[in-house]
């Protein structure tokens, strides 16, 4: 279980995240939701540790991110895997050294064949076994998330974290990462966190979905209770699609 | 070093090639007294590219083609995503993506400019020579006349710090880019005129040391 105590960040005197707190579940799909600029991505990257926070503190099934030693941090954060939101691919690499990189760096006592093996059920795992030998360049955006993917559970993570898997993908492409991310985190019974603001993912694939408002935690549930909600701002924002109007 | 190095070899010739010639023209342009001979010429284009030209003409064109390199690889890296993808994996994303090109550059710039300082003189001479300034006797007698070993090493040592001084300078401006493709821009922009202020100040700083 990952838990978020009372997290609060501002950039320049400007409060991005102010107090928020959390509990995201084992084997779970949780989304955290909410429009441009309310601190969804901000949250992200202080939950495993690019940004740190002013006040407030991540665990990780009891293991404090920010007051841990620094060798415990980074056994820690070979437990998670990321999701980029472009992906984050290293150019000068094909897509099956992009997802063989962290067994090259942080998996000595593996035989060169059994990583191959491991680069190769991954990459079969989100279906891109035949782009291996291709650059980042050669393929289109919904593959690199994909390669992303392949990447984040290469060394069988604990966390995964997917910082908005349908940003710039068409909606067909978009319902299948969605599909995958979910069918992962069943498969390797991982702690999953998406942050996302397409309603199409908290319908799919929404498990435990929490609402970011201003900095703060407006409003969580499921994925069934969120057109029902009261709260006027999660209203605004489920609500903005026509279509969303059709579920009710 | 492929990219700090092999790349630069063209250019660092070139630059090295025709301030050599300009060197032994120049020089020779300046000597109208009968009283002085001819040798000087060589000896005047020795220690200008061992002590100046050499490791800082040649430091100065590097800020510029690898300090750009360097900052602009680096900062498109930051930009999208892929040193914080280091960073989560539990690497150490500045000793993996900087250090490398650190010792690179120590390795490869310092070779850049013994080749250089050899195909200055190799400019001047051809120049020398083959313009009818000087003889080719001439020539080498003045390369040969009141030779410093020391020289050499100071030019290496000259190289050397200022490899250090570009990669560094390069490679902090690149990591710590934040913004996009502009800021990307003017990363490089300041690397390249932060490394030639801090190679002209070092230059300066270790010619009052040493000599």
């Amino acid at each position: 279980m990952i838990e978020v105590v009372n997290i609060k960040k501002s950039f320049d005197g400007r409060q991005i995240l102010d107090g928020v707190s959390c509990k995201f579940e084992d084997s779970n799909n949780s989304l955290v939701i909410g429009a441009s600029g309310t601190g969804k991505s901000v949250l992200l990257k202080c939950m495993v540790g690019l940004i740190k926070p002013d006040e407030g503190d991540v665990f990780y099934d009891g293991r404090s991110l920010f007051n841990s030693p620094t060798k415990e941090v980074k056994k820690l954060r070979r437990e998670m895997g990321m999701l980029f939101q472009g992906g984050a691919l290293f150019d000068s690499f094909t897509v099956a050294q992009n997802v063989k990189f962290p067994l090259d760096m942080l998996v000595a006592e593996m035989a060169e064949s059994e990583k191959n093996d491991q680069v190769l059920h991954c990459l079969e795992r989100v279906g891109l076994e035949q782009a291996a030998k291709k650059k980042p360049s050669e393929i289109s955006g919904g593959m690199k998330k994909r390669v992303g993917i392949a990447r984040a559970i290469v060394m069988n993570p604990k966390y995964l974290f997917c910082d908005e898997p349908n940003s710039g993908l068409d909606p067909m492409t978009s319902i299948k990462i969605d599909e995958l991310i979910s069918e992962i985190t069943d498969e390797y019974k991982i702690t999953t966190v998406v942050v996302t603001h397409d309603m199409n993912s908290v319908m799919g694939i929404g498990e435990y979905v929490m609402f970011l408002y201003n900095g703060k935690k407006e409003w969580e549930g499921d994925s069934k209770t969120i057109l029902y909600a009261e709260s006027q701002p999660l209203k605004d924002f489920v609500f903005a699609s026509k279509i969303m109007e059709g579920l009710l | 070093m492929v990219k700090i190095g092999t790349n630069s070899f063209v250019i660092v010739a070139i630059v090295s090639s025709f301030i050599g010639a300009v060197t032994c023209i120049q020089t020779a342009d300046n000597l109208v007294s009968p009283l002085v001979p001819l040798s000087v010429i060589g000896t005047i284009c020795r220690d200008m590219t061992l002590l100046e030209l050499a490791p800082t003409f040649t430091c100065v064109v590097l800020a510029g083609k690898v300090g750009s390199n360097l900052a602009g690889e680096i900062g498109s890296m930051r930009i999208t995503e892929q040193i914080d993808a280091i960073d989560v994996m539990g690497i150490n994303s500045s000793s993996y993506l900087i250090l490398p090109k650190i010792i690179a550059a120590c390795i490869m710039i310092p070779a850049l400019c013994i080749l250089s300082a050899f195909l200055s003189l190799m400019g001047g001479y051809m120049v020398g020579v083959f313009g009818d300034v000087i003889t080719t006797v001439d020539f080498v007698t003045g390369l040969r006349t009141g030779f410093r070993p020391f020289n050499v090493f100071f030019a290496l040592l000259k190289s050397l710090v200022f490899a250090f001084l570009i990669s560094t300078i390069a490679s902090y401006k690149g990591y710590y880019t934040y913004g996009g493709a502009l800021e990307i821009g003017q990363a490089s922009t300041k690397a390249v005129t932060n490394s030639v202020i801090a190679v002209l100040f070092a230059d300066l700083v270790l010619a009052q040391v040493l000599i």
